[in-house]
């Protein structure tokens, strides 16, 4: 029983940092119809960039605070050079330009940094808390309540701002958004800017536990795009929810079945979810127009 | 006999072969081209594939693993000639995409690119674990193809790079042969039909699904195909033939050369081949500048390198 | 008129034909019945489910509610490329061409079910794959002949204007040798030049005994060609008939405020 429990503390943790990857692609499809494969990269770049920081003699927070911000300035440059010159290009061409996005974050990454595997210290302390008979991390729930805690300020901005109903309204429909006057070019920047924050915000959150390394964003994006994916594209609710699923199956597979295909139990997932119901979990069914 | 398009492709990529070697520098340039040959027929199917029927797959590379580790399993496990491991690999590809396929397929756009992706991630993670069998990510070694040996017997007496590279390059070609005659054949309208408007292909006839599927089938085969030939000329294959990076080199390959032509895609295939060869200096650089030209030209060549070059040359020449 | 259509030789018949999107009745238990050789048109005001009642009848959505059935057979719900077999054929209101091809590619893609057979044939380039293909060609020069873009057989489909684009849906839709053409709005968008080629085009196809079931708007042609007319509003038949009947309905002259109808009544 306390094994079981131990098994769900730990798929709590990774799920909420794939949920926060997850929410950071609802946010670019929403605003753009883009699925952003660079993603994972933003994950990276937070955890990166805030060792790069630290090592250097900058206060964590601070730290934390510069590569959430250099991470969304990113983001946006990402979407001004890359994106919005390939508007109306067809999908092919656009899974090439964010996976080439992401190979090139990769590169720089590497370049900027090193190929070494980083980690800061845990913001709380690392003396596990026991939980009936199984203990946890304070550090997961730092990343538990941030996953949390940008769920529900994403709620509150897209339902009760008017800067996030204009994001809503662009991406229901982009040319009518238009009419009524929404800047839809400064919504798809802001989207940008808001899902690499976040992005960089689970990478701070999760490289005590996870550490970090030039390569490791290529693995978040998947799972997170997973999740996303087994929520139901394009809602912030399943995204969250997805995620955590993906996190929990990953560690009961773990934990029961084989720690080698752990990675694999997220894809069966994800390919029994597009063959028995592909709009995910919360989706609905688009019907084509001719 | 009349010019066609067809006979064009077939008789520069002759040339190309049989020219090339007169100006390489070192014989190291034998094993480039050789590789440059089998990452071509990779990309012949993604052209098939994508060029044509409009389908992405980000997880071809698993096939090419299949192929490579059937190669080195099979005549170890079984006794199969090489060869025959060739053709075993290809079967099992094959059927392996024609049951994945028929689901899969019913998937559009990013969604059948991540399930394509998951599918080629479950096949590298096979062979990466399931170490008793392929020895894991350490790589295994694939035995003599034999052939040279027997091209020796026949007085014909050709170095290892050599015999790949002239090897290589007739599959090669014999692979576009097969794609550029698909291409103007009623299966090959039907897929481009399909590839232009679905709902339009159904409404004349287009069985979608089956047509989708061969093409997946195809294109499967070719990659298993170029996996097997890039085991038995290394004589020695890792899981990383089945990585994910090597499912998206394939789709870059073909996207940056040109993906709707066989010439085109293959032309894309040497380039992306050459680039880490010749800056091998720049090392270091190597994926900053992959992701940099894949995102240049998906911008600002978006039918890919050699048909916007080529729309350039017609434009002058007007 | 109506009472009199005979059963026996009815090549498409829809009984009680519905769909609901979200909730929302789009059509909704519609039937009609179209003879060999006949031209029924189906109009109504926008947004009354003319279209949407294509693409059921084509087999593009599954319907909700009744049933199809094409020459006594029921076909309800069977996919496109199935009816395509059993022969029947359409266009599209908004272009449906493939446009990275030829406008002779175009045309031959019509005939992929004479020409198609093994793929394995194709990629060796066997004899018989070359010969369906050559027979394939020829049918659509012939085809692209009578639609008059004979010279324009070698140009990219997707440069062609768009008068001629429609006539190279309907060579396309034509080339399955259907014994129905569903035309979707062929004139719309076309000026009176091209407008008038098409109904030539149309009443030409209808005389070698091809039914044509048709969505237009533009009344005049409807009520000059037209054998008999269907009245959707609101997803729902309002009214069958001759032109003259129907242009003379007054629930059809009020579903269309009075004056499209009228105009229309004085040609027919």
């Amino acid at each position: 029983m306390s094994e079981l429990l131990q098994f769900l503390f730990s798929g709590v943790t990774v799920g909420a940092v794939y949920a926060l990857v997850a929410l950071g692609f609802t946010i670019i499809y929403n605003a753009s119809d883009v699925v952003n494969f660079a993603q994972g990269e933003f994950v990276m770049l937070g955890g990166m960039i805030t060792w790069f920081a630290h090592q250097a003699g900058i206060p964590l927070p601070i730290a934390a605070f510069l590569a959430i911000s250099i991470t969304a300035a990113i983001g946006v440059a990402m979407n001004k050079l890359a994106i919005e010159p390939a508007r109306g290009a067809p999908i092919v061409s656009l899974i090439i330009i964010t996976i080439g996005a992401s190979i090139f974050l990769q590169g720089a990454a590497q370049l900027v940094f090193d190929k070494q595997i980083h980690d800061f210290p845990a913001f709380s302390g690392n003396t596990p808390i026991r939980v009936g008979g199984a203990t946890i991390l304070p550090q997961s729930l730092w990343v538990i309540g941030g996953a949390l805690a940008v769920f529900v300020g994403l709620w509150i901005f897209f339902t009760r701002t008017l800067l996030g109903r204009a994001v809503l309204a662009t991406s229901n429909n982009r040319l009518a958004a238009q009419l009524v006057g929404i800047n839809t070019n400064f919504v798809m920047t802001l989207s940008f800017a808001l899902s690499a924050g976040i992005g960089a915000l689970a990478g701070v959150l999760a490289t005590p536990i996870t550490l970090t390394a030039y390569n490791v964003g290529i693995a978040f994006a998947l799972k997170g795009f997973a999740g996303a994916m087994l929520g139901g594209m394009g809602n912030p609710k399943g995204a969250l929810v997805g995620g955590f699923l993906i996190g929990l199956i990953e560690a009961l597979t773990a934990g029961y079945l084989s720690s080698q295909y752990k990675d694999a139990a997220a894809f069966v997932v994800i390919l029994l979810v597009l063959f028995v119901r592909p709009q995910g979990l919360f989706g609905r069914k688009s019907t084509d127009r001719v | 006999m009349k010019m066609t398009p067809k006979l064009a492709t077939l008789l520069i990529l002759a040339a190309l072969v049989l020219l090339a070697p007169f100006l390489f520098p070192s014989n190291f340039y034998y094993r480039v081209g050789a590789l440059i040959f089998v990452n071509s027929i990779a990309v012949t199917g993604i052209v098939i594939l994508t060029g044509y029927a409009g389908q992405i797959s980000l997880g071809h590379a698993g096939f090419a693993g299949i192929g490579a580790y059937a190669c080195a399993l099979a005549p170890a496990h079984f006794g199969i000639h090489p060869a025959l491991a060739v053709v075993l690999g290809a079967a099992i590809s094959a059927l392996l995409a024609w049951l994945v396929g028929r689901p899969i397929l019913r998937l559009k756009g990013y969604y059948l690119g991540v399930a394509t992706l998951g599918l080629g991630i479950l096949i590298s993670m096979m062979l990466n674990n399931e170490r008793q069998l392929t020895r894991g990510p350490d790589g295994i070694e694939v035995p003599e193809l034999g052939l040279r040996a027997l091209l020796k017997g026949w007085g014909l007496d050709l170095t290892n790079g050599q015999f790949w590279y002239y090897f290589c390059g007739l599959c090669m070609i014999l692979g576009a042969w097969l794609a550029l005659n698909l291409h103007n054949s009623p299966s090959g309208r039907a897929l481009r039909a399909l590839h232009g408007s679905e709902v339009a292909a159904r409404t004349v006839g287009v069985d979608v699904a089956r047509m989708k599927l061969q093409a997946f089938v195809i294109s499967a085969v070719y990659a298993s195909v170029s996996g097997s030939l890039l085991a038995l000329q290394n004589k020695f294959i890792t899981p990383d033939v089945a990585g994910f990076m090597h499912s998206i080199e394939m789709v870059t390959m073909a996207v940056l050369g040109g993906v709707g032509s066989v010439l085109g895609a293959i032309f894309g295939a040497a380039i992306l081949t050459l680039l880490p060869q010749v800056l091998t200096v720049f090392a270091e650089y190597e994926q900053l500048v992959l992701g940099l030209v894949m995102m240049l030209v998906m911008i600002f060549l978006r039918e890919g390198l050699l048909p916007s070059i080529l729309r350039k040359l017609r434009r002058k020449g007007e | 008129m109506t009472a009199s259509r005979d059963t026996q030789t009815t090549l498409l018949s829809v009984e009680g034909l519905g769909i609901s999107f979200g909730g929302l009745k789009a059509v909704n238990d519609v039937s009609f019945a179209v003879k060999p050789g006949e031209i029924v048109s189906v109009i109504g005001p926008n947004g009354a489910g003319k279209t949407t009642l294509f693409n059921m009848i084509s087999g593009v959505y599954q319907p909700g509610a009744g049933r199809i059935s094409l020459s006594g057979e029921e076909v309800t719900g069977m996919e496109p490329h199935l009816l395509a077999r059993r022969g029947m054929s359409r266009t599209f209101q908004n272009l449906q061409i493939f446009q990275s091809m030829s406008v002779l590619e175009n045309a031959i893609s019509g005939f992929h079910l004479q020409e198609r057979g093994s793929v394995l044939a194709d990629l060796l380039s066997l004899p018989g794959s070359r010969r369906r293909a050559k027979a394939a060609e020829e049918g659509a020069r012939k085809l692209l002949a009578r639609v008059r873009l004979a010279e324009a057989a070698d140009r990219e489909a997707g440069n062609l204007s768009y008068g001629s684009l429609k006539r190279l849906e309907i060579a396309r839709a034509m080339a399955s040798q259907p014994k129905i053409l569903l035309l979707d709005e062929p004139a719309a968008g076309c000026n009176a030049v091209e407008t008038e080629e098409i109904d030539h085009l149309i009443a030409e196809i209808a005389a070698s005994g091809v039914a044509i079931l048709l969505v237009e708007h533009d009344m005049k042609m409807v009520m000059r060609i037209s054998n008999h007319i269907v009245v959707l509003d609101h997803g729902e038949k309002i009214a069958e008939g001759d032109p003259a009947t129907v242009s003379r309905d007054p629930a059809v002259i009020a579903a269309y405020l009075g004056a499209e109808a009228q105009t229309g009544g004085d040609h027919a």
